[in-house]
């Protein structure tokens, strides 16, 4: 059998760790073979970004040669698939190639497109690419007072960035001792200061705290570089000094091209993981349409989920589980202290108090992930 | 002919219901449709709330064995 990864994220990189240990007598005996396509030699640890952007981390500490990360017995390589041709179990890639498979994996991730709200290119900082990250950082380091506003497109990833961006922000200006010069200005897309309930319950008397100020029903619409004014759809407006912008996301353009899926999300059966109406197609991580955070977090659970399936189909014929939209995350409250959330599609996010063990936890874990993906935690 | 496109989110609580009407109004015409499904009986206030402030219109709001059936239709 051969199986096919598209992706080396987090998702494509623990899936394919985990098929080569558990499928290893099979690989052996010639029986199954794993194959791993991506568009980069290099692995990012993207949490990383935000750390960046406040000095904590350099971009050297986020990356690792893909190939490092994986069991010898995959077959790597870098080549981005081009087309995908569904119908024939086989995909094209940009060197020409053609690989065909019984079995195809899609974690093709997603990009950030900044370009389809007028002005945000050119108007904000993000800290979505190491680029951007490093501007930001400039940019934060360079500020000597005003107002820095965070406005929140959709669909974005890891949905408690931005709250951790605000209080990482509240810390920064503290710490350079002109928080009393500086007005942070949140603006955020639903009614609530996040939009899961409970995470929103926990953060608005911690930024009533820190003295941050929000505003809900504000999705932005186009900003004013020159001016430097962010309008919303909902008709007000914020002035700024430094905007920084959580940029909307879209799945791969490939997967557009391809017409898999509307926006590049490809539509996904969110139990099985697999491709509505193809059985032999997974999709796992922020490529799919399943309504759960993008995040690292939940591409790591599905990749354990279609682990688990693939290996018990080839073993026994039948899968094991279903996902059952498991997520956890740290949430940064600052420099020195953190909480965490999990929830899945029946249970709700309760977060406790952030103390600075689970912050310093945090830390270890920005090391811990290159165990996660070799699949030895 | 307007398209109506079925948002399941039930049972999601991050980014939750509005979020996924939000991003997902982006991505249809004018004059389509999105039926939103949540388990979540605050969507029943939070969709019209929402569509009403930015311009949009409210088509009409089911709710069948704790599933609210939230039918919006993109103006601009």
């Amino acid at each position: 059998m051969q199986i096919l990864i598209v992706g080396g994220g987090t998702g494509g990189t623990i899936l394919g760790n985990s098929l080569a240990r558990r499928l290893a007598n099979e690989i052996r005996a010639g029986k199954v073979r794993i194959t791993l396509l991506s568009a980069s030699d290099k692995h990012m640890y993207q949490p990383g970004l935000l750390y960046v952007a406040f000095g904590q981390m350099t971009p050297d500490q986020l990356y690792r040669d893909e190939a490092s990360l994986l069991e010898s017995s995959i077959d790597f390589h870098v080549d981005p698939v081009t087309e995908f041709h569904l119908d024939r179990n086989e995909v094209k890639t940009g060197s020409g190639k053609t690989y065909a498979y019984d079995l195809l994996v899609i974690a093709t991730g997603a990009r950030i497109v900044p370009q389809e709200v007028p002005g945000m290119a050119e108007g904000s900082e993000n800290f979505y690419t190491e680029e951007g990250a490093l501007r930001l950082h400039k940019r934060l380091m360079e500020f000597r007072g005003g107002t820095v506003a965070m406005v929140v497109s959709l669909p974005h990833k890891c949905p408690v960035a931005p709250i951790e961006a605000m209080f990482l922000l509240h810390d920064f200006f503290k710490a350079r001792n002109i928080r009393d010069k500086v007005k942070l200005q949140y603006n955020y897309p639903v009614n609530h200061v996040h939009a899961t309930a409970n995470v929103a319950r926990w953060a608005k008397p911690e930024f009533d705290k820190a003295g941050i100020e929000y505003e809900t029903l504000f999705n932005v619409r186009e900003v004013d570089p020159v001016k430097k004014i962010v309008y919303s759809e909902e008709g007000t407006e914020c002035k700024y000094d430094l905007l920084i912008a959580i940029p909307p996301h879209r799945g791969m353009e490939m997967v557009e091209t391809n017409n898999l899926g509307l926006g590049g999300w490809i539509p996904t059966d969110r139990f099985k993981l697999t491709m509505n109406d193809h059985d032999n197609v997974y999709v796992i991580g922020d490529a799919t349409n399943i309504p759960v955070s993008k995040t690292g977090s939940a591409a790591h659970f599905e990749a354990e989920v279609a682990s688990d399936n693939i290996v018990s189909v080839i073993k026994t014929g039948v899968p094991v589980r279903e996902y059952d939209g498991r997520v956890y995350c740290f949430i940064e409250a600052g420099f020195d202290r953190a909480t965490h959330n999990a929830f899945d599609y029946i249970n709700l996010p309760e977060l406790k108090p952030p103390t600075k063990s689970v912050h310093w936890f945090k830390v270890a874990y920005n090391q811990m992930y290159w165990s996660t993906v070799r699949g030895l935690l | 002919m307007p398209q109506r496109k079925v948002l399941d989110a039930r049972n999601t609580f991050c980014p939750g219901p509005l979020m996924e009407l939000i991003a997902n109004m982006k991505l249809i015409g004018v004059g389509d449709e999105l039926e939103v499904l949540s388990t979540d009986k605050g969507s029943a206030d939070d969709v019209p709330e929402w569509i009403k402030k930015v311009g949009h219109q409210m088509v009409g709001t089911t709710e069948v064995n704790g599933v609210w059936h939230i039918v919006v239709r993109k103006a601009k």
